[in-house]
């Protein structure tokens, strides 16, 4: 039975040439495996294979206590691995029904909005790369060795921090952090209208990038792709101004929607998001208030009997945890909603037609974690 | 739309609509076998407009398995979660709704790679990360003596 | 034997009438032309090893890093380790690939690169094959490298490498156009196709210069349609390696990979050298008009430094658009050649015929 639905959906007619990209390629980043079935250069269907890398997250935190799952949650999307930590203490937190110290919120929304940045720079390196602009990559992970030089001196780990806890912080911030941060949002200030005019106006790279993979409203909101390859296409997703968590109630920033939804715009989209970004990191470096790091919590955290949801928005998109729990201080089932899961499977609609360097400028333009996919 | 208001709509589009206890959402279940006219009926009505399905999964219960889907509405801000039970633990088969909501598709895929809910009417029933031969890793009675590390 | 840097041709000349003392004219011949060959060789394989060293540095000034520097002074002996390695390396056979075909294609590749640097004129007197119909000589052979590239994808049995040459045998021959009728400009101006004539008539200036506005947009065509040529720089999608992993040289390793490598940087090598000769003015100094004090002065520079520098100058530029842009995909990249390029250079050419008609040129 297998058989017969591989050959029909897979392999589409006889002549179709069928090639493999992945699961080691040097633009898929990560292990994806794309089966690309093509006429000449064009595209007759992609589909994408995922499971290489798939870890059994969601069933290793049936196992582990609450403060042991956050660690797991940093593998998921390693580039915005401190929001995904954020996102499973809010949703504790909000389930035990505790208030955070004011510090708190405002630490981690500051720290969420460097990664994002951080996230963002590592995407535009790779995708000047991807279209062959080999430069790109040098120059946008120099500015970001900046941001992880913070983070490795506030928490001793450049990428994988684990520095939420549900109730606060494991530690405090290093003095030096809110001068590094102000400095650095000075140095970045002036080296991001570099970078957008290098690729930006670049007509080779408009010419690759604009009416290519084009992405419906309608489709935006049926598949669920969220983030700023959703907000390119006109669906207003931002959960931070949706359902504000942390300190975002506080901050004001625009929402970056455009309504083209070709891959240029989801190239802008995040290229602005890295200005908003800048401008919430300023208003809150200043006013850090005073006070603890981290609550009190019990040292045996239980979580009353029920479902609890909690909305984040990674530098992807829309993660999702939703914990249900009995009564034990382990979850009775963990389940997250992973941006890029939904991300990925659009791409079969908006590769189709267009030729295979084309491919490799939407999936870059889609901007896929692949262990986000496969958890 | 307001809590209250919503219960109401909802009632009168789903009368089978039973509601249960939730701290942050509306919640409803309904019954499996008519799965898919109730979604249709709150995607495409006006005053609910459920046009989002943000997270699809399923929970093993030991006797029974639960489908879970958290639906919000673009255009009215307003969110529910809906469940329906699946009785059948050896071969649980429920509708699909990949027809309403297109990224259902691959969620179902998943679960059913999870868990071996079988989804009627899928258009493309395969597995999603596993190989064709390795059972349901997140359901409750799964073992694997040489991977999994229990406390 | 004599030696004046400023005019070769009195060492060559001496070397000749030594060697025919010497030997029987037969033999003087036969040893002649064992001689050339072997320096031309040696020159490819030390130009080529030292063209990679600096494409290395140049991309790494670029990236904000600092490129080889630690094997020898300034990193200078990179390549040749390169080169060791890539000797010892396994030559892994493919199972069922056409054997022949397989190892033939690089050294066809090769060959065409040398059959057109053997006409190059490298200074006064150092010009080894010196046709009447250089130019066109030139750009024949050097379009046989089609022939290697779509032999290598084609016998590698694997289906990134066939989409990589079919893509490169496209480019290839379409921008063999441009690149033929941007020289054409020239040849209507200098009245020839003999290299050696054309820079006699750079004498009192740079075709560049005399020619102005349509030497110069030829120059630019020549420029874009080399680069695209040569497989390199915006248009090096026949080996894009985050799309295709290498294409058409995917499958092979070892030394027949140095052959690809190699015969690529010599391409553009030679192609620099054909532009600094036909609107550079090859190894001769800059001047303006004749017989002035300025011109004395830079006489002073010896020819094969002039011709070197011009070539380095090119083969920078070359370099400098490979590291900015990012890739065209294959049809823009057609596109570009049939709707603008080879439109512009039509109507150029047309232009240069009419000027040198009335005279409107710098003589």
């Amino acid at each position: 039975m297998a058989d017969e639905i591989v050959k029909n959906i897979i392999l589409g007619e006889d002549d179709d040439y069928v090639i493999n990209m992945g699961p080691q390629h040097p633009s898929t980043h990560g292990v994806l495996r794309f089966e690309v079935s093509l006429k000449g250069e064009t595209i007759e269907k992609v589909v994408p294979h995922c499971g290489y890398i798939h870890r059994g997250i969601e069933k290793m935190c049936e196992r582990d206590t609450y403060p042991q799952i956050i660690h797991l949650t940093d593998r998921m999307d390693y580039l915005s691995a401190h929001i995904n930590n954020e996102a499973v203490c809010l949703c504790v937190e909000n389930a035990l029904e505790v208030e955070v110290p004011d510090r708190v919120k405002y630490i981690r929304t500051i720290l969420d909005e460097l990664n994002r940045i951080a996230s963002h720079q590592l995407w535009w390196c790779a995708m000047g790369m991807d279209m062959g602009a080999l430069t790109t990559f040098f120059y946008g992970l120099r500015d970001r060795e900046k941001i992880l030089d913070i983070f490795e001196e506030s928490f001793g780990s450049r990428l994988l921090h684990s520095f939420n806890t549900p109730g606060g912080l494991m530690n405090d911030i290093h003095p030096d952090f809110q001068k590094k941060t102000k400095e650095f949002i000075q140095y970045f200030r002036k080296k991001l209208p570099e970078y957008d005019q290098l690729l930006s106006g670049n007509v080779i790279f408009q010419a690759r990038t604009k009416d290519i993979g084009v992405l419906s409203l309608e489709d935006a909101i049926q598949y669920g792709i969220t983030g700023p390859s959703g907000r390119a296409s006109g669906f207003a997703c931002d959960i931070r101004k949706i359902q504000p968590y942390s300190a975002y109630p506080k901050v004001s920033f625009k929402e970056i929607v455009y309504t083209e939804g070709d891959t240029f715009h989801r190239y802008k989209a995040r290229i602005d998001e890295m200005y908003e970004s800048m401008n919430i990191i300023e208003q809150l470096i200043d006013n850090i208030p005073e006070g603890d790091h981290a609550l009190k919590m019990k040292a045996v955290i239980k979580l009353p009997v029920g479902e609890y949801y909690q909305r984040a928005e990674t530098a992807r998109g829309e993660l999702g945890v939703y914990i249900v729990s009995d009564g034990n201080k382990t979850p009775y089932r963990i389940k997250f909603r992973s941006p890029n899961f939904s991300n990925l499977f659009i791409i079969n609609k908006l590769a189709t037609g267009f030729k295979i360097a084309d491919l490799v400028a939407i999936s870059g333009s889609l901007d896929l974690v692949i262990p986000d996919i496969d958890r | 739309m307001d809590h209250e208001n919503l219960k109401n709509q909802i009632l009168s589009l789903i009368p089978e609509a039973e509601f249960r206890e939730n701290k942050q959402f509306l919640e409803i279940i309904v019954p499996s076998a008519k799965l898919n006219s109730i979604c249709k009926e709150l995607k495409n009505s006006g005053n609910t407009w459920f046009d989002y399905l943000f997270c699809l999964t399923a929970i093993d219960w030991n006797d029974h398995f639960m489908m879970v889907y958290h639906l919000t509405s673009t255009k009215h801000n307003h969110t529910l979660v809906l469940k329906t039970r699946v009785d059948n633990h050896q071969n649980p088969e429920v509708d699909t709704v990949s027809d309403i909501w297109r990224t259902a598709e691959f969620h179902e895929r998943e679960v059913y790679d999870l868990f071996g809910i079988k989804f009627n009417n899928h258009p493309d029933p395969r597995r999603l990360f596993l190989e064709d031969d390795y059972g349901f890793p997140l359901r409750k009675d799964f073992t694997d003596e040489i991977n999994m590390i229990v406390r | 034997m004599t030696f004046n840097i400023y005019d070769l041709s009195s060492f060559t000349q001496s070397v000749d009438a030594w060697l025919r003392n010497a030997m029987s004219p037969g033999w003087a011949s036969l040893t002649e032309y064992v001689v050339i060959g072997l320096v031309f060789l040696i020159l490819y394989a030390v130009v080529g090893l030292y063209l990679v060293y600096a494409e290395r540095k140049v991309c790494a000034f670029m990236q904000n890093r600092l490129g080889p520097n630690r094997v020898g002074p300034f990193g200078l002996f990179q390549t040749i380790a390169d080169l060791i390695k890539l000797l010892m390396k396994e030559l892994i056979p493919i199972k069922n690939a056409d054997k022949v075909l397989f190892n033939i294609a690089p050294f066809i590749v090769i060959i065409a690169s040398f059959l057109a640097i053997a006409a190059i004129p490298f200074a006064k007197g150092l010009h080894a094959i010196d046709f009447n119909i250089g130019i066109f000589y030139v750009i024949a052979v050097s379009s046989v490298s089609v022939i290697g590239i779509l032999l290598a994808g084609w016998s590698s049995n694997s289906k990134y490498s066939l989409i990589g040459a079919m893509r490169s045998g496209a480019q290839i021959i379409s921008y063999e156009l441009s690149v033929g009728l941007s020289l054409l400009t020239i040849v209507i101006f200098a009245g020839t196709m003999q290299l050696s004539s054309i820079i006699e008539s750079q004498a009192n200036g740079w075709w560049i210069f005399k020619g102005h506005i349509s030497a110069f947009i030829a120059f630019i065509i020549f420029l874009i349609a080399s680069t695209a040529e040569t497989n390199r720089g915006p248009f090096d999608l026949a080996e894009a390696e985050s799309e295709l992993t290498a294409g058409f040289h995917t499958e092979y390793s070892g030394i027949r990979f140095a052959f690809f490598f190699l015969a690529e940087y010599m391409n553009m090598f030679i192609v620099a050298s054909i532009a600094a000769t036909v609107f550079l003015g090859g190894w001769m100094p800059l001047h303006f008009g004749t017989g002035t004090g300025f011109n004395h002065i830079m006489d002073f520079i010896p020819p094969i430094f002039w011709f070197t520098g011009k070539t380095a100058f090119v083969v920078y530029l070359m370099m400098w658009f490979k590291w900015t842009f990012p890739r065209l995909r294959i049809d823009q990249l057609l596109t570009l050649e049939w709707k603008y390029l080879l439109p512009i250079n039509l109507v150029n050419i047309l232009v240069v015929a009419f000027l040198t008609l009335m005279g409107w040129y710098f003589k």
